[in-house]
């Protein structure tokens, strides 16, 4: 068949190759309904695409380096970002290139046109997953919808299509994707009807916005709702909004505004076009026969409509659902703003308050009872910022993920992780936190004696300078092991770390000020008068998401500190006055026996690994390449925080998950390989500072690589491999 | 302390893949040497229950007899691609390395059932009293899987 068709061309038959979008669109088109001109590219074309350039065999590679069942949501988002770049980075074939621009250049010459997906099946009324794929709102000129079609095509496999790829049957051999480019209609008022509300099937519910629908759709403009009998369809109720914003076409992509002053105040929908807009509804309802879900705008008074799908009340998520949270992380750039906003100026200031209110506090003075209720109100405290960190600082982390987005439709660039460089041109506390490392043990490097007292156990008499720095250093971050059963010995261990960071040479973080000053030339040339300012916006919020990343897992560690110096200080009351062994003591037990002089805690046996046996050896295991680089040394794995402090210089470190509070020992290491998975979890980005090999997503790494192994570490493609056993 | 180790339930799993790998292939490729230079050879394989041998038949005329006479470290390598790309990501390649030598005595009615009851239309070949039935003493498996996933499972013999 051919790789275009025309609404009217579309039959019965076209149903599959043109998906749900599309077919919906060319019945009531065919249908008298007041449809937008639209061509539908076929999913014969996708398959075209992929065939002719290989990149069928490219995407299988790509979801098959591990399990689905073992990946994290962070994984499968930078599967689909590499796919997509790939897409990006992969011309059009000749013929297919030459098939698709004739009809579009006819079609759309001067035109501004919307690129939607239209997966097949994807809007049928047992599956609906609208917004798991992409659409390009106003793209200009023949060769930018090309483009933009590859990127729909890429969309088949997004991050949220990935999560859902058992619902949406995905399968490299078999899926496709059509996509539907329909002309503008910039319309002054635009909205959702949905024919029938799932909770109420009596009623049928209109969110309507001023200007295009795309700000209702993600979230970022608050619609006026209005609900309505489905009989009569008169209106029963109206929630206004708050009217303040609105989403316009801008030279390239939309733009989110302010409203003007008397939208603000009056309603987008009046009297006269309720009925319209149920009206609408109806006629789709009986051309399809199940309520529908109906997208449509107002222009000059004239109503279009954009898509129609049924409506699905299947909501699959259970509670243990952890899939429409993912989802929920996808923020818009106006969203992002605020939330960094909040993040900056209220959170982490309230946080380092509550840490230093808490510092402040004389453990020592108080009773037994008060100090238990001091622990008690400690971890309520630590609680709730936990909760925070779930509900705010991780999300903010899209940051990171809308500027690279951004950045490589611009560039295209062939390493699809190419924009981390400029985010990370920004000091983080961790990098500071180690440069204050490193300067204290470039000052033992210059003072053999102070080394030697060091070594011997002795106080400040030597370099009093050193040991207030050691003091202030402390003070600010913690002595590096509390929360572990070594935080009572902090200093002395700290001591023993430094004496280890200066016996070999120094490490800087990398920093190319030219390579960075050219990356953000090239990016910024891409982008001219408004679209300048946003670029400049995001790349400020990209670094600010970048650094909040990092940084917020420190001012959290900072609160749990507190939390653990209460503990400990129960620990150690018990110990002196119980004689009971307090070393696996949890924090409930240690409130229970401070508060219960009777009570004795059970012992536990600590959970031994799994007996290993000889006959099985891994050689070489895959994970994820995270920081382009080779590192080879003996293997140091990190099963508790304390063993960071037997880190040896020139080791490759192996750990579950590596927490900011974790990378003082990063600038040591030759190496890093971490269980969990992604390219912008801490241990990754902390590498890319240093320049340092890292492979993240490792099944089981600490439980197959011993501390000891000699290992290599192969950054650029995501190897680790385990030599003969030491 | 056993390094890169693995689980009692990794040996039981490991050798599944295995067993399972040499029950759907009936041929493997074996390579050997002579003076440092490598040779490599088809061959119609069987394999016992307890992996720790692999048998193949050839005529003692043939140059990879000698070469296995001369000097008995060999590999063979079974695997099980289609010739796909997506061989890349479900083909699981294993290479069985240890030492050669021909069957003799009471074990090779036994071995040669083996090998006949998998390879029944090769009778007239494998029972002439030209030809060899040999078995490879596998001191080690070594499982590629995933493209780049590798594991080894020593044997004890």
């Amino acid at each position: 068949m051919s790789h275009i068709l025309t609404l009217h061309d579309i039959r019965d038959r076209h149903r599959e190759e043109v998906g749900g979008k599309g077919f919906a669109l060319a019945r009531m088109a065919q249908n008298g309904m007041n449809a937008p001109e639209a061509l539908c590219v076929s999913a014969e074309a996708y398959r075209r695409f992929v065939d002719a350039t290989g990149m069928r065999e490219q995407i299988l590679m790509e979801l098959s380096r591990k399990p689905f069942e073992d990946m994290r949501w962070e994984e499968m988002w930078d599967i689909s970002l590499r796919i997509r770049s790939m897409f990006l980075n992969t011309p059009m074939p000749v013929e297919l290139h030459g098939a698709l621009k004739g009809p579009l250049k006819s079609t759309f010459e001067g035109e501004a046109v919307v690129v939607r997906s239209s997966a097949p099946g994807e809007d049928s009324s047992k599956t609906s997953f609208a917004g798991l794929h992409e659409s390009y709102v106003n793209i200009k000129g023949t060769e930018a919808i090309l483009e933009h079609i590859k990127l729909v095509w890429a969309s088949l496999w997004s991050d949220r299509a990935l999560l859902y790829r058992q619902e949406l049957g995905l399968d490299v051999e078999k899926t496709a994707m059509a996509v539907v480019i329909q002309k503008i209609v910039a319309g002054e008022l635009s909205g959702v009807i949905f024919g029938q509300n799932p909770n109420d099937p009596s009623l049928a519910v209109i969110e309507a916005v001023y200007g295009l629908n795309q700000g209702l759709v993600d979230g970022t403009v608050e619609p006026d709702r209005w609900v309505l009998d489905r009989k009569t369809g008169l209106v029963r109720s109206h929630n206004p909004a708050q009217r303040d914003k609105v989403v316009v076409p801008a030279t390239d992509g939309v733009r989110l505004g302010a409203l003007a002053v008397d939208e603000q105040r009056r309603p987008p929908l009046d009297q006269e076009k309720i009925p319209k807009v149920f009206d609408l509804c109806l006629r789709a309802e009986e051309l399809f026969g199940s309520p529908q879900d109906v997208e449509w705008t107002f222009k000059d008074n004239t109503i279009f409509v954009l898509q129609s799908r049924p409506i699905t009340t299947a909501s699959s998520a259970g509670p243990d659902d952890k899939r429409p949270w993912y989802l929920s992380l996808h923020r818009s750039f106006e969203n992002l703003k605020a939330l960094r906003k909040r993040i900056e100026n209220q959170l982490i200031p309230d946080m380092v308050e509550e840490a230093q209110t808490l510092a402040n506090v004389n453990l020592g003075s108080l009773s037994e009872r008060e100090l238990a209720e001091e622990i008690e109100r400690r971890s309520a405290i630590y609680q709730r910022w936990v909760g925070v960190y779930w509900d705010e600082f991780i999300p903010m982390a899209h940051g990171i993920r809308l500027f690279g987005q951004v950045y490589n439709d611009a560039v295209r660039p062939r390493d699809p992780y190419e924009f981390m460089k400029l985010l990370g041109d920004n000091e983080m506390i961790s990098v500071k936190r180690n440069r204050m490392l490193e300067d204290m043990a470039s000052v033992i490097r210059s003072d053999n004696q102070l080394a030697v007292a060091l070594r011997a156990g002795k106080g400040p008499e030597r370099n009093e300078g050193f040991h207030k720095a050691l003091d202030g250093f402390i003070n600010q971050f913690g002595d590096l092991t509390c929360g572990t059963d070594q935080c009572t010995q902090g200093r002395d261990a700290m001591i023993n770390f430094l004496l280890e960071m200066a016996a070999r040479e120094p490490v800087k973080a990398s920093a190319r000020p030219k390579e960075l000053e050219a990356l953000r030339h090239q990016f910024f040339s891409r982008f001219e008068g408004d679209r300048r300012t946003f670029a400049t916006e995001l790349l400020d919020l990209g670094c600010a998401s970048y650094r909040l990343r990092d940084d917020d897992n420190i001012y959290l560690g900072r609160v749990k500190a507190q939390m653990d110096r209460a503990v400990d200080e129960g620990k150690i009351r018990i110990q002196k006055q119980r004689k009971i062994d307090t070393h696996s003591l949890s924090a409930e037990e240690v409130i229970r026996v401070l508060k219960d002089v009777n009570f004795v805690p059970e012992k536990t046996e600590p959970v031994k690994k799994e007996e290993t046996v000889v006959e099985v050896r891994v050689r070489q295991l895959v994970g994820q390449p995270a920081g382009p680089g080779i590192g080879k040394g003996k293997a140091r794995v990190i099963d508790q925080l304390s063993d960071l402090m037997s880190f040896r210089a020139g080791e490759v470190l192996v750990c579950d998950a590596v927490d900011p509070n974790m990378t003082f020992v990063v600038p040591l290491s030759a190496g890093i390989v971490e269980r969990r998975g992604g390219m912008l979890i801490h241990g990754a980005i902390i590498a890319r500072e240093y320049g340092l090999a890292c492979v993240t997503g490792v099944p089981e790494a600490t439980e197959r690589i011993r501390t000891g192994d000699e290992v290599t570490v192969d950054g650029y493609l995501g190897i680790v491999v385990i030599h003969a056993a030491a | 302390m056993v390094h890169g180790g693995g689980t009692l339930k990794d040996t039981e799993a490991l050798k599944k893949v295995i067993k399972d790998l040499l029950a759907s292939q009936n041929l493997a490729v074996i390579a050997t040497q002579k003076e440092g230079q490598p040779f490599a050879n088809l061959v119609a394989f069987a394999a016992t229950d307890d992996l720790k041998h692999l048998v193949f038949a050839t005529t003692r005329a043939t140059r990879k007899y000698a070469r296995l006479m001369a000097d008995s470290r060999m590999c063979m390598m079974i695997d099980n691609r289609q010739n796909q790309a997506s061989d890349f990501h479900n083909a699981t390649a294993i290479a069985a390395i240890g030492r050669a030598e021909e069957v003799r005595g009471t074990e090779k009615a036994d071995l040669m059932k083996l090998y006949l009851s998998k390879h029944s239309h090769l009778k007239a070949f494998a029972t002439a009293p030209t030809c060899a039935l040999m078995k490879l003493r596998v001191d080690r498996y070594d499982i590629v899987r995933r493209f780049q996933n590798v594991m080894e499972l020593w044997m004890t013999q």
